[in-house]
């Protein structure tokens, strides 16, 4: 008798099969929904209350609808049931009326002090086609796809485009700016508890737009002071002398003479191009070409190799060079912690 | 008679159903041909193999370094660089990039020569073009050789034409944002704007080197 029973599963343990699909942005280092941020958590009570507020509302005008049409309508309405519903209407109008204009008043009152304000830290964040480029005034230093905040201080980020209009979305943390060219917008951020977020490209750019990604990492105070001292410095150049570097050291070599120099800067030495992003300090960068991929060795080559098969229409070209080359270019990057 | 009418009403029926259906069948074939012109579009080359830029960067130039025959692979390839809307662009952006407007200003020439007014120091081909920007031109033109790929040199030298060509072409780089100081690239051919006639850059060279 059980038999049969247990060949078919019962609907709800399919149901909960579907549970981690459907949850599964619920948390993690990209969702609006796992937050880090009073203003992302304002957000997200908004979110919530809209599905829960407009899900009772539709609710409530479907059962109403359904009631309407299965009434018994009488045969004549008298006066009294006339006036009694106009009266009805008329508040219920009124009452939206006045529900409506009053939050759109405290709305624009409260909206209003949102752009204002200035930030403890400044950073100007430029969005490329296709990664990012983050500017510390303070420190005279500028890195990619990779923004370092202190945790608990608010800072101020100008957000600015060279090309086309893309986005600055960092869901755990806030809202979604536009970067406009020709324009500075600017977005506030305070991150409450210490972590990874992750940020995403969120106005269309182009061919690589899915591939335009950041990492924002919350840190305490000291970790933050301790980065910014090492990412003001210039790149460390290869010792000599060590057997293990003289290839990064060889690497650095054909970096400087490569077309490489053109559009990079490494700071400290001949290769100040301003086109591709800086790699001063790209060792020490969690991923490369804008989150898509580890930063290793072996990606770094694999991107040095070949750009475009990773990542079709980047702007970064396909250099030539041989497996010699190859190898010690990538050693110099990994090398530039 | 009855009979009659009533086959009329049928033909005539049937006639304009058929020609709802001629309607419709021309309809969708408007929308397929439709669908299919927008599918088209000019295939676009992001990686150049590095064999091919190899050969791209093989040019047999005349002794004097004007002219000469270009490689192979520029034909095989079908002359993209002169060709393709995107290969145009990108020189655009590359010549931006590069900073080729702290000399050549935006096409009119500051210290450098103008493209604009239609005269070319070293002959209008896209060959002494490429030469010109892999080795350089004695009297300040830098040689960009180790500095771009083969490729983005012959994206350049194909922006560079277009700025100054002679006859209007069907692909052209889209408009700047920011105001034009000069005829947009996909304005008429520059002989509409020819200037009175090419500046000496260097009294060495004079006005026809």
């Amino acid at each position: 008798m059980t038999a049969p029973t247990r060949h078919r599963p019962a609907p709800p343990a399919r149901l909960f099969l579907l549970a981690p699909l459907v949850l599964s942005n619920c948390s993690g280092v990209q969702s609006a929904l796992d937050t880090a941020a009073t203003a992302a958590g304002h957000l997200r009570l908004l979110i919530l209350s809209f599905t829960l507020i407009c899900g009772v509302v539709w609710l409530l005008v479907m059962v109403m609808l359904g009631w309407a049409l299965l009434r018994r309508r009488p045969a004549a309405t008298d006066a009294g049931t006339q006036r009694r519903l106009t009266i009805a209407v008329s508040v219920c109008v009124a009452a939206t009326v006045v529900i409506v204009g009053g939050l759109t008043t405290l709305s624009f009152l409260a909206t209003r002090t949102l752009g204002s304000g200035e930030g403890e830290i400044e950073v100007v964040a430029v969005g490329q086609q296709w990664w990012w480029q983050f500017l510390y005034p303070a420190g005279g230093f500028q890195t990619v796809n990779e923004l370092h905040i202190p945790v608990g201080r608010t800072v101020r980020i100008r957000l600015e485009s060279p090309d086309v209009i893309h986005s600055f979305w960092v869901p755990s943390l806030s809202g979604k700016v536009d970067m406009i060219p020709g324009r500075t917008n600017a977005l506030t951020l305070k991150a409450e508890r210490p972590g990874l977020y992750r940020g995403q490209c969120a106005e269309f750019c182009g061919l690589q737009h899915s591939h335009m990604a950041f990492t924002v990492i919350a840190e305490d105070a000291a970790t933050y002071a301790r980065w910014m001292v090492e990412q003001a410095r210039p790149a460390r150049t290869p010792d000599t002398s060590h057997p293990d570097t003289s290839e990064a050291e060889a690497g650095r070599a054909v970096f400087l003479v490569k077309p490489c120099a053109a559009c990079h800067t490494v700071r400290g030495t001949r290769a100040v191009g301003t086109t591709g992003p800086d790699l001063t300090h790209v060792g020490s960068r969690r991923t490369i070409a804008a989150g898509l991929l580890d930063t290793t060795r072996g990606t770094l080559a694999a991107w040095t190799a070949d750009p475009q098969t990773l990542k079709p229409g980047t702007t970064m070209p396909l250099v030539p060079l041989t497996s010699d080359e190859l190898r010690q270019v990538s050693a110099y990057l990994e090398s530039l912690k | 008679m009855g009979s009659s009418r009533g086959t009329h009403a049928q033909t005539s029926g049937g006639s304009s159903g058929a020609r709802i259906l001629a309607a419709l069948g021309l309809t969708f074939l408007c929308v397929i041909s439709a669908a299919a012109v927008g599918w088209l579009r000019a295939p676009r080359q992001y990686r150049a193999d590095p064999p091919v830029q190899d050969d791209l960067g093989r040019l047999r130039l005349m002794p004097n370094r004007i002219g000469g025959t270009p490689p192979e692979s520029y034909f095989a390839l079908g002359k993209p660089y002169e060709k393709t809307g995107y290969d145009l662009s990108q020189g655009k952006r590359l010549y931006t990039w590069f900073g080729c407007s702290t000399c050549h200003g935006d096409g009119r020439g500051k210290i450098g020569p103008s493209f604009l007014d239609g005269w070319w120091l070293y002959g209008p081909e896209m060959i002494s073009v490429v030469a010109s920007i892999r080795d350089g031109r004695p009297h300040g033109m830098p040689a960009y050789g180790n500095r771009m790929t083969s490729d983005q040199i012959w994206q350049l030298a194909g922006y560079v034409r277009t700025v100054g060509a002679y006859a209007p072409s069907p692909s052209a780089t889209s408009r700047n944002d920011d105001p034009q100081t000069r005829p947009a690239e996909n304005r008429g051919p520059a002989v509409q704007h020819f200037e009175q006639g090419p500046v000496g850059m260097n009294p060495r060279q004079g006005p026809s080197p």
